[in-house]
């Protein structure tokens, strides 16, 4: 049975662990100004978190899209509406699934490797060696990571959206013989600018909350080889309840 | 005598275990000193206390400022990065970046801290590797390297900024005795020839004993004798004693403190 009193512990662990990732983000905006003055720090690590992202983003934007082609020709059809396939699979993967999968994927795939790479800097004293050097290792590695991956995020939401949407098109149009006019009109039509907005929108809040929670968990990873292995885990783990408890909200709030 | 450094009094706790319980210790200028005791006495604390990692629970750290001393533990962030260009350190591990090749790790600090151009930046660091006798492992990457020589590489980049205080931690440990004679040399050398005041935390009596000028021993969280090598080896202290021949229990206690190990046993 579940004892309550270890439900109160493990809240105020959370709350905790909140507060301390929000301070942590404090520092890591006020020393993020090394984003302007050397610019190459950021775009190698965009290069890290987001083009290293790129084939496993695009291979499943891609069957994503296809699967959606699928379905979705199977529930239209029995309304006769397979016309707006276009319109409901963009609808469904730029309001929900891009940025939500993209961050999910984004979260194993470069979260993992931030949270191990600067955990592993701090288990062999990289970091300290640093701090004595009189170079701030939150300006000179965590800010870097973070910018990267915040902007990195959204990029990749794009690409799986696009990726998405054709797989959704070859299906549908070129295999399952939906009319491809149909397609494309009914997509101009019903899709809002403002449903563009919401999925770019959360996908920038997915991003700076998945990559605040990967430089968090390895900067303050227990220096040993089993607490850098802890601390990826803990990434994966917590960046996904977060991502889908973000959704939820901010979903609710914009509708 | 002119003290670098003065600790005063110094008290500080680890998850309610007292580390330092009113130690006094002072660093002689241009001297090298030899920080001693037995593992887990607290000697890497005292170090990244005097690089302002750490902060005193109680008493003062102080470190000559121009004409006075300036206590560490009132810094602010910037003054302590400030401080910390006048200082360079050794770690236990050598702690060098490991995405980065030898010649760039030396280079690090004036990359980060000077707008030095290449031009410059590379002579300064080939000197340097010279120094430690790697200049030819310049294209090496860390991985690629033995502990004496990543040791050797962490002090050519601890010296790069030309700092006044090198502070280092267990140099010696894990060193054939080749790789040993060599650090021995260097640390003697560099602390000579470039008029730096050093710190060398070990527990190796004998190469402290043919490198250091002065010795302190720390044991139960203060300074238990201080002097001369020659003169602690002659020490009346048992614990001294026990220390300096290396005896595994003493007054020096082997255990890490615990409970009644009986009752350990039986699980209550
Ligand atoms: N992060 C920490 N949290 C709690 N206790 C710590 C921490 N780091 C060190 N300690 C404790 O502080 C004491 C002193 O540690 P320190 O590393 O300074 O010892 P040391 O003298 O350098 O030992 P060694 O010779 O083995 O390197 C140890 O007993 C250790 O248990
Ligand atoms: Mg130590």
């Amino acid at each position: 049975m579940v004892q309550p009193g270890s439900i109160v512990g493990g809240l105020l662990g959370f709350l905790g662990k909140l507060g301390a990732s929000v301070y942590f983000l404090g520092e890591i905006l006020r020393q993020s100004g090394i984003g302007i003055a050397r610019p190459r720090l950021v775009v190698e690590q965009i290069h890290n978190a987001g083009v290293l992202s790129l084939v496993i983003i695009m291979t499943s934007g891609l069957f994503v899209g296809m699967v959606l082609g699928l379905q979705g020709v199977d529930a239209l059809s029995r309304l006769r509406q397979e016309d707006i396939l276009g319109a409901s699979v963009a609808l469904v993967l730029l309001k929900e699934l891009g940025p939500v999968v993209t961050a999910l994927l984004f979260a194993g795939r470069a979260g993992t490797a931030l949270a191990s790479e600067i955990g592993l800097m701090r288990a062999t004293d990289q970091l300290s060696a640093m701090e004595v050097m009189a170079i701030d290792p939150v300006r000179r590695i965590v800010a870097p990571r973070f910018l990267g991956g915040a902007i990195s995020l959204p990029l990749l939401t794009g690409v799986f959206n696009v990726v998405g949407i054709l797989g959704a098109w070859f299906i549908g149009v070129y295999v399952l013989g939906v009319d491809n006019g149909a397609f494309w009109s009914q997509m101009q039509e019903y899709v809002d600018p403002e449903d563009i907005w919401e999925g770019i929108f959360k996908s920038a809040a997915f991003g700076v909350a998945a990559s605040l929670i990967a430089v968090f968990e390895g900067y303050n990873a227990v220096p040993t080889a089993e607490g850098v292995g802890l601390a990826t885990t803990r990434t994966v783990v917590t960046t996904s309840i977060v991502i889908l408890m973000l959704d939820y909200v901010i979903t609710a709030a914009l509708l | 005598m002119d003290n670098l450094i003065e600790i005063k009094n110094l008290h500080f706790k680890r998850a309610d275990r007292p580390i330092f319980a009113g130690l006094d210790l002072d660093i002689p200028r241009g001297k090298v000193t030899a920080i001693m005791g037995p593992s887990g006495t607290g000697k890497t604390t005292l170090l990244r206390m005097i690089t302002g990692q750490l902060r005193a629970g109680q008493g003062s750290v102080r470190i000559a400022d121009g004409d006075g001393m300036t206590d560490i533990g009132t810094l602010d962030r910037d003054a302590i990065y400030r401080l910390r260009r006048r200082m360079g350190m050794l770690f236990q591990n050598s702690a060098l970046l490991t995405d980065l090749d030898v010649f760039e790790n030396v280079a690090f600090p004036l990359r980060e801290i000077t707008d030095l151009p290449d031009r410059l930046i590379r002579p300064i660091v080939l000197m340097k590797l010279e120094a430690v006798g790697l200049r030819g492992a310049a294209g090496l990457m860390p991985s690629e390297l033995s502990g004496g020589m990543g040791r050797r590489v962490a002090m050519a980049r601890a010296l790069v900024m030309d700092p006044e205080l090198l502070l280092y931690d267990e140099p010696f440990s894990g060193l054939d005795p080749i790789s040993l004679g060599v650090i021995l040399r260097l640390i003697r050398e560099t602390n000579d020839v470039l008029g730096l005041t050093s710190i060398v935390v070990s527990h190796d009596v004998e190469e402290i004993a043919r490198l250091a000028d002065y010795c302190y021993v720390i044991a139960e969280g203060r300074a238990i004798a201080h002097g001369p090598p020659a003169e602690l080896a002659r020490s009346e202290s048992d614990l001294v004693r026990q220390f300096m021949a290396g005896a595994a229990d003493g007054p020096v206690p082997f255990h890490y403190p615990a409970g009644d190990f009986a009752r350990d046993l039986a699980g209550d």
